[in-house]
């Protein structure tokens, strides 16, 4: 008699993956155009604010002439390799903007100097907050979110 | 051109679209995503100010 409600609250607790041919689109999607994953479960208001908010955010870090981070992995240094390592992949979270600002030429070398350094968490700040999007476009598809 | 901002233009440039999408992606409805991304603007402006006296005051 008592196994029927720790059953239910055991389901609660542990809402179930969605399948992954429902989710992988819409994140993938959000993850290459900032905000288009909001576009596409039809909230077009969190989509726009999402991605005037991280185009802004990456387009005032190519301003401040910021520097992207490259993959360097330092076998004596972990501080570097963790530094370089999650900034490159920070980067690369930026999506379609990252790629653009890549193959049309931005290589703007690491510089002292506030403005530079701003610009460049500015940049990988840009690729963070788009991972705080994907993963709220997931959440809306699992049903955690409206 | 190269945009060119202060220290605390910057930081508040910055705490700004932090704020907005914080506010998105964390509450549930509107009037709760406002709220928390205003929460979040004022106590990343109250970090600014504090961080900011605080090295003033180290520094001597």
């Amino acid at each position: 008699m008592s196994s029927a409600p720790n059953a239910t609250a055991t389901s609660a607790a542990h809402s179930p993956v969605p399948p992954i041919t429902k989710w992988v689109g819409p994140v993938l999607f959000s993850w290459l155009v900032p905000g288009a994953g909001y576009f596409m479960l039809k909230r077009p208001i969190r989509g726009a604010l999402t991605a005037i908010s991280i185009l802004v955010m990456f387009s005032l870090g190519l301003l401040m002439r910021g520097a992207m981070f490259e993959w360097l992995w330092s076998s004596q240094d972990m501080l570097t390799t963790v530094i370089y390592c999650g900034g490159y992949v920070a980067n690369l979270c930026a999506g379609l903007p990252y790629f653009l600002a890549t193959w049309l030429g931005y290589n703007q070398p690491d510089v002292a100097g506030h403005v530079h350094d701003y610009g460049t968490k500015f940049l990988a700040g840009a690729g963070l907050l788009n991972v705080l999007a994907m993963v709220d476009v997931y959440e809306i598809i699992a049903g955690k979110k409206d | 051109m190269k945009l060119s901002l202060s220290h605390f233009e910057m930081a508040l440039v910055f705490a700004l679209i932090t704020s907005v999408i914080l506010g998105i992606v964390t509450k549930k409805t509107d009037r709760e995503r406002i709220q928390y991304g205003l929460q979040c603007f004022g106590y990343f402006v109250a970090a600014l100010f504090g961080i900011a006296w605080l090295m003033k005051l180290g520094h001597g």
